[in-house]
């Protein structure tokens, strides 16, 4: 055991000893949840032990395809990013509000939310991490708290890892949300792999990260050591699969609300929602209240919903949003525009988890840059000239 | 483990009374069951819950000043607003909010009023009537535009007939198609602003019905002279939650369930054309 570094400094943790880390936090009652292999792709999960870990696994990403793959060497963090986010713990997919009984005198609340485990997550990618943040603004820092999402968020452990590869549907770094985490982790990881070494370089963010590596063995990282996981980061940014003209994005979406590519969009669209179930930031829900049979228990569950539903904006008379390019065209100019106006930050963080699972591989990226080209107000201009 | 600031928890209110206002639309007035008095601005809304059936947005639509009783107008349309028809006096209901921002009545002293409703519009706009009603000498004048499809939908009649005796307010109502015993206007509401007296450049502008008409009468009201952001309109659109987190009222950057119902025209003029927002 070695004593407790501080904020701000930067340790080596041996793959040897990576157990103990665990060990540090299963002992502080955290339910840990990381990265395992199932159903033939990256799911996060509880796990119990560093085996647990997607050892020696890497995946590939493309418009409509995922595929894991064997791995040279045993990294335990060597694939890109899960189908599914961090936000199915955070910001459960489904979820009991409350529970209430007919009484002769009306009814009364039995039972509300079930208290949040207190989860430590294993391996959250900067992106990821920023996706957190962004939710956060919308459950806990405007006009209303939702405290599902406060009790869960608040209690949670984070040990991130910078990402040592970037995905082919990867776009971080035009979103300015990765590769590199850089705030909001209790404790940050690269993992260096070589052939006769395998190590953490632990980046130490909060007093309770501190705290925990104190029950760890570990070393102090030399200048060079940093520097070499300084430069695996770097080397990623500059791999990124896809990239994303953020320039003046906002008005962009704004102004180009009638152009015609959403009509182009919306034939290929299917409707399906994949997009906003693997999405991190998407956070809409819908209610449904419910009885048993007798017609005397009531409850009241919460689900993921989606605007590309067409529920989703059914007021009396039909639904607002009927036209798949409707859908389609709420769904991106929310991320890219609206949002901002809402939240004060773009709602993408460009995990590029929409680009994979989108069934007929519509491409975010590419639906930006094709209205960019076509932008009304470059068009307008061009015609007066 | 009961949470009790938790903003999705319902309260308990008790059916006073219940009136049939026509054929689809019904009066609900509430009281709590725990004696807590809900105070409410004109404009805002409550989410209604009919136990094991489900949830609906309600403007509120009784007396901001004596809010111990919680008035509530609603059209049966759909299957909550049909079980909240056949509650009886004596029944209760889940109640959350007030939600919402509020009708400009207080900002609007010194001014003309014009309230525009269409419809079961009118439920939405009634607190802030009265309010004017209350504060009447720190406006100036006040008109009040009504349409409805036909006659046998003219809401809360006997109240409209009472103003209508008032000599400080002008209050017009027109019907879409008249049958043979309608002696009064036939058209629709934007008919009537060319036609009624108030000074553009210092009125304010209530509007709520469905958003074809109040987009209409925005049109006719802006070319009367009324400026735009003097125009207030009151958005619909499916909600869930109220609170912000559920997403479904979203109306291009806006929620209409905390940022509005209520907007200023200009905060929603760029989105209310488009097609499908």
């Amino acid at each position: 055991m070695s004593s407790t570094p501080n904020v701000g400094e930067h340790v080596i943790v041996k793959r040897a000893d990576f157990e103990q880390l665990l060990d540090a936090l299963n002992a502080r009652n955290y339910q840990i949840v990381g990265p395992t292999v199932q159903e033939k792709a990256i799911v996060y999960d509880e796990i119990t032990s560093v085996n647990d870990l997607p050892i020696g696994w890497t995946d590939e990403q493309d418009k409509g395809r995922y595929r894991l793959k064997r791995r040279a060497d045993e990294a335990l963090f060597g694939y890109v990013i899960s189908p599914q986010s961090w936000k199915k713990f955070l910001h459960p997919a489904s979820l009991r509000l409350w529970q209430a009984e007919q009484t002769d005198d009306g009814f009364h609340i039995t039972e509300t939310a079930p208290t949040a485990p207190q989860y430590a997550f294993i391996g959250v990618r900067a992106c990821e991490l920023n996706a957190i943040l962004i939710q956060d603004r919308v459950f806990m820092h405007d006009t209303y708290v939702d405290p599902n999402y406060q009790s869960r968020r608040t209690e949670a452990f984070i040990m991130a890892v910078n990402c040592g590869q970037a995905g082919n549907t990867c776009f971080c770094s035009s979103m300015n949300a990765g590769p590199k985490v850089s705030a909001g982790f209790d404790l940050a990881l690269t993992e260096i792999i070589e052939p006769d070494r395998h190590e953490f370089v632990v980046e130490i963010g909060t007093e309770l990260g501190a705290e925990v590596m104190g029950e760890v063995a570990y070393q102090t990282a030399s200048q060079a050591v940093q520097e070499q996981a300084e430069q695996i980061v770097t080397e990623v940014a500059s791999q990124m699969g896809r990239l994303l003209d953020t320039t003046d994005i906002k008005a962009l979406m704004y102004r180009n609300f009638e152009h015609p590519e959403w009509e182009n969009i919306g034939n290929r669209c299917l409707t399906c929602a994949n997009c906003t179930m693997v999405c991190p930031t998407c956070f809409c829900t819908t209610v449904e209240d419910v009885t048993d049979l007798t017609g005397q228990q009531a409850e009241r569950h919460r689900y993921w919903d989606s605007c590309f539903n067409m529920e989703f904006s059914y007021i009396h008379g039909g639904s607002v949003r009927s036209s798949n390019k409707a859908r389609y065209r709420q769904w991106m100019t929310h991320k890219l525009a609206t949002w901002v106006d809402q939240f004060g930050t773009l709602g993408c963080v460009g995990c590029g988890r929409c680009i994979t699972w989108c069934p007929v591989g519509i491409d975010i990226t590419e639906e930006v840059a094709t209205i960019r080209k076509t932008d009304s107000a470059l068009l307008t201009r061009l015609r007066e000239k | 483990m009961i949470t009790p600031n938790d903003p999705m928890i319902p309260q308990q209110y008790r059916i006073r009374q219940r009136q049939q206002d026509n054929a689809d639309t019904f009066t609900l007035e509430l009281e709590p069951t725990n004696g807590t008095v809900l105070q409410f601005a004109p404009g805002q809304f409550n989410m209604l819950y009919v136990f094991g059936v489900g949830e609906i947005p309600i403007s509120i639509s009784g007396n901001p000043a004596t809010p111990s009783k919680l008035v509530h107008t609603t059209r049966s349309v759909g299957t909550v607003t049909n079980a909240m028809s056949t509650l009886k006096t004596g029944d209760v209901i889940g109640v959350r909010g007030p939600y919402g921002k509020s009708w400009p009545v207080m900002q609007s002293t010194g001014r003309d009023v014009v309230i525009v409703a269409g419809g079961i519009g009118l439920a939405p706009l009634r607190p802030a009537i009265y309010q004017l009603f209350a504060k009447r000498e720190q406006f100036g004048k006040l008109v009040l535009l009504y349409g409805t499809r036909t006659q046998e939908d003219i809401l809360y009649r006997q109240e409209l007939e009472q103003w209508r005796a008032r000599f400080d307010v002008d209050v017009y109502v027109t019907v879409d198609r008249a049958t043979s015993d309608w002696r009064g206007n036939v058209g629709v509401v934007t008919n009537l602003i060319p036609r009624t007296p108030f000074y553009p450049p210092d009125t304010v502008a209530m509007v709520c019905g469905p958003e074809v008409m109040m987009r209409f009468t925005v049109q006719a009201l802006q070319k009367r002279g009324v400026p735009t952001e003097q125009i207030y309109v009151s958005m619909e659109r499916n909600m869930k939650c109220a609170t912000g987190f559920c997403g479904h009222c979203q109306f291009g950057s806006t929620f209409i369930c905390k940022d509005g119902p209520v907007f200023s025209y200009d905060q929603v003029e760029s989105f209310i054309g488009m097609w499908e927002v």
